[in-house]
C-alpha cells in the first residue's frame, strides 16, 4: 500500500512537472527522466517482494505438517548444498559426520545460525550470515526428520523466557558456565575451539543447542534438563541480557583478565599522569 | 700537593672537597677529576610572579575548584536521596553508586588538585638548600648511652642472676608455640582430617544423582554425547553439605563402549560405555567439567589440564600429574546408575598423607 501510494505520488510529479516547468528551478526538471528509472525499479520491488510473501506463507503452513513438498524441497537443497560432506543418504563421509539421527532441531541450529554450510575445515564452525531463507531452512529440517527422527524444533511454550529465572541461573552455573563464562560470554577451549558467547542468540536456538549438542557441547537431552529446565535457563540468560549490570561496566565480562587490563592502563596511567603533574615545575 | 700522591689519580677527599660543616671525610677517597657541584639552575620566576592579572587568575582557578568540591559534596548527598537503591533492580543500584561515586571523587580530586595548584602557582617560590645533618652523636651522648645500659644490667641483675635470665629466654621462646597449633583447628577437630580427605560419600549401592535436585538417574537416560553433573543421593540433606560436594562432584558421560580404553580391572566399572569420573582436578581442586563430546577431552579451567576420557582419564596436557579418579557404577534393580563402592584413591590434589592410600 505504501508503495503504491509512492508511485502516485511520483506519477503526480512528472505531470506537474511537466505542467510547472518554466515555474521551477532547473534542478527539479532534471529530476523527470529519473523519476521513470524510479518506477520501474518500485514496480520490479513491489512484484518481486510480493512474490516473496506469497512464497514465505505458503511454505510455512506446509514446514508446519512437513508435507510432502517441503520434504521434497528440501531433498533438492540437501543434495546442492549439504549432500558433499553428509553423503547423499546422510550417512556422512570423511568431510562431515552422519546426519542420521540428528533431527530437524540440529538442522534448525546448524543452518538457521549460519554455521552450516561450513566455510572450510577448521577447529569450529563460526556463526556468518544465515545461507538459506526461514523457508529453505524449514524443508531442510523437514527433508532430514523425514529420513530418521530425531529431537524436533522446540514448543514455543517452552522459548517465552518467561519462567524461573534465579533456578534457570543455578542450573546455568551447573551445567554451562564452566564452558561459556558465569555471565554467558563464552569462553575458550582446547586448539582453537571455543564455547561462543551467548548474548543474542535466540531461545529456540539456545535450546535447539542444549538439545542436540552441537559440535563438541555435550548434549543435554530431555532427561537431564527437562523442557521446563531448558526454559528456565532461557530465561535466566535473556535476564542477564536484557538487564543492565550492576557492577557497571562489565569490560566483556571476561573477568580478571580485562578488568586488570582496565586497571594497569587506565589507574595506573593516571597515577603516572598525576605524579609527572606534581613534580613538574609551574611555568 | 695532589700530584705527589703519585700517579694514583686519587685523593684524599678532605683534601680537596669541603663538606661545609666540620664533617670528617673519614678515609673516604674521591677521584680527582670529579665533576664539579654545578649549584642549583638559574630562577626562573613563574608567569604568577611577574603578571599580577595570571596570579589573580590562578586565584580564580583554585577558588573555583575548591567550589567544585563543594558542589560534588553536595551532590553526592543529592544522588543518596534521588536515586535510591530499588529492591530487585540491578539498575538502580548501578545509578546510585555511579554518581555517589562520582561526587565523592569529584569532591575529593578537586580539593587536591586545587591544593597543589595553589602550591605550584601562588605560594612563594624560591629555592632553599637544607644541608643534612650528621647522623652521629656527640662523644659525650654517646658514652652516656652506654653508661645507661650499663647501669640498667647492674640494677637489673640481668647479666648476673643467670637462672632468671635463661628462664626469660625460654619463656619467649614458648610463648608463639600455640599460634602454631591453632593451626591445627583448621582442619576438622573430631576426625583425621587425611582420612577424611580420603573418603568420600559414595559406597556400594549409593544412586548417582542430579546436581542439584538430587533426581536418581537412569541408564537410559544418559545419551551419546550426554554429560550429567553428578552429586551422591542424600547429599543436599548431609550437614556438611558443601564439603561432601567438594569431594564426591563427579562427571556422568557416555561414550561408545568401543571407543572406552579399559585396563585390566576396570571391566567392570563402566555400564555399557557410560562412565563417571571425579569433576575435581587432581592438580589444585578446580571442577574440571568443560567436556568436549567430539575429541572426549576434559578441561580444566584454572590451568589448562586436559584429561582424556578414552584412555581413563589420563593427563594428556597442563600441570596436573595424575589422571581423574574413576567411580566404579553400575545399576540397580530400577535401572538407576548406582556406585559399586567409593573412589578407590583419594580425590582431587596431593596432601601429605596421600601416598599412604595409594594401591
Amino acid at each position: 500500500m505504501a508503495t503504491a501510494r509512492k508511485t502516485d505520488a511520483r506519477r503526480f510529479r512528472i505531470k506537474s512537472a511537466n505542467a510547472a516547468r518554466r515555474t521551477r528551478s532547473p534542478r527539479a526538471a532534471r529530476r523527470s527522466p529519473l523519476a521513470t528509472v524510479a518506477l520501474i525499479a518500485i514496480g520490479l520491488l513491489f512484484t518481486g517482494g510480493a512474490y516473496a510473501a506469497f512464497n514465505a506463507s505458503s511454505s510455512d503452513s506446509g514446514a508446519v505438517a512437513a508435507s510432502q513438498e517441503s520434504v521434497e524441497r528440501g531433498e533438492k537443497l540437501f543434495a546442492a548444498n549439504c549432500a558433499t560432506c553428509h553423503g547423499l543418504a546422510l550417512q556422512g563421509t570423511e568431510a562431515g559426520p552422519t546426519l542420521i539421527g540428528v533431527g530437524a532441531a540440529a538442522v534448525d541450529f546448524q543452518v538457521g545460525t549460519g554455521r552450516m554450510p561450513l566455510q572450510n575445515q577448521s577447529p569450529q564452525a563460526p556463526v556468518k550470515p544465515v545461507q538459506f531463507t526461514d523457508s529453505d531452512v524449514d524443508a531442510l529440517a523437514a527433508y532430514v526428520s523425514s529420513i530418521s527422527p530425531g529431537p524436533s524444533v522446540p514448543d514455543s511454550e517452552y522459548l517465552d523466557a518467561a519462567g524461573d529465572a534465579t533456578r534457570g541461573a543455578e542450573l546455568f552455573r551447573i551445567n554451562c558456565a564452566m564452558c561459556h563464562n558465569v555471565a554467558g560470554a563464552g569462553g575458550a577451549l582446547t586448539e582453537g575451539k571455543y564455547a561462543p558467547a551467548l548474548t543474542g542468540v535466540t531461545e529456540k536456538h539456545i535450546y535447539e543447542a542444549m538439545l542436540t549438542g552441537p559440535q563438541n557441547m555435550p548434549v543435554f537431552n530431555d532427561a537431564n534438563l527437562t523442557p521446563e529446565d531448558k526454559r528456565d535457563i532461557i530465561t535466566s540468560l535473556k535476564y542477564l541480557e536484557n538487564n543492565p549490570s550492576p557492577g557497571g561496566f562489565e569490560l566483556g565480562s571476561l573477568g580478571p583478565v580485562a578488568e586488570g587490563l582496565f586497571a594497569w592502563i587506565f589507574g595506573l596511567g593516571a597515577i603516572i599522569a598525576l605524579a609527572v603533574w606534581l613534580t613538574a615545575r609551574a611555568n | 700537593m695532589a700530584n705527589e700522591e703519585g700517579g694514583t689519580g686519587l685523593v684524599p677527599a678532605d683534601a680537596s672537597v669541603s663538606h661545609g660543616r666540620d664533617v670528617s671525610a673519614g678515609t673516604a677517597v674521591v677521584q680527582r677529576d670529579l665533576a664539579q657541584n654545578p649549584g642549583l639552575p638559574p630562577h626562573r620566576p613563574r608567569t604568577t610572579d611577574l603578571d599580577p592579572k595570571a596570579d589573580k587568575r590562578s586565584e580564580r582557578g583554585v577558588s573555583l575548584l575548591f567550589y567544585l568540591s563543594i558542589v560534588g559534596s553536595i551532590g553526592a548527598i543529592v544522588s543518596y536521596f534521588a536515586l535510591p537503591i530499588v529492591p530487585d533492580d540491578p539498575a538502580s543500584v548501578r545509578l546510585n553508586t555511579l554518581f555517589i561515586g562520582l561526587s565523592i571523587a569529584l569532591a575529593l580530586l578537586s580539593i587536591g588538585i586545587g591544593a597543589v595548584h595553589w602550591g605550584k602557582a601562588l605560594m612563594a617560590d624560591h629555592e632553599g638548600i637544607d644541608i643534612r645533618h650528621p647522623t652521629r652523636g656527640t662523644d659525650a651522648t654517646r658514652e652516656r648511652a652506654v653508661e645507661i645500659f650499663r647501669e640498667a644490667d647492674q640494677e637489673s641483675g640481668f647479666n648476673r642472676r643467670k637462672l632468671l635470665r635463661n628462664s626469660l629466654f625460654g619463656a619467649f621462646i614458648a610463648f608463639p608455640l600455640p599460634a602454631i597449633f591453632l593451626f591445627r583447628d583448621l582442619a576438622p577437630a573430631d576426625n583425621d582430617p587425611a582420612e577424611l580427605l580420603r573418603h568420600t560419600m559414595w559406597e556400594e549401592g549409593v544412586r548417582l544423582t542430579r546436581d542439584p535436585e538430587g533426581t536418581p538417574i537412569k541408564a537410559s537416560d544418559v545419551t551419546l554425547g550426554s554429560a550429567f553433573h553428578v552429586i551422591p543421593e542424600g547429599l543436599n540433606e548431609t550437614e556438611h553439605k558443601l564439603e561432601e560436594k567438594a569431594k564426591a562432584a563427579v562427571l556422568l558421560m557416555r561414550l561408545k563402549p568401543e571407543d572406552l580404553n579399559v585396563s585390566p580391572g576396570r571391566e567392570d566399572w563402566n555400564y555399557q560405555g557410560i562412565v563417571a569420573y571425579s569433576k575435581i582436578c587432581t592438580h589444585v581442586g578446580c571442577p574440571v567439567a568443560l567436556y568436549e563430546q567430539q575429541t572426549h577431552h576434559l578441561l580444566c579451567p584454572c590451568h589448562q589440564s586436559q584429561f582424556d576420557i578414552k584412555n581413563e582419564a589420563e593427563v594428556i596436557f597442563g600441570p596436573a600429574k595424575r589422571p581423574l579418579p574413576q567411580l566404579p557404577i553400575t545399576i540397580d534393580a530400577d535401572g538407576y546408575l548406582v556406585a559399586r563402592r567409593d573412589f578407590t584413591e583419594p580425590v582431587g590434589p596431593s596432601f601429605w598423607e596421600r601416598g599412604e592410600y595409594e594401591q
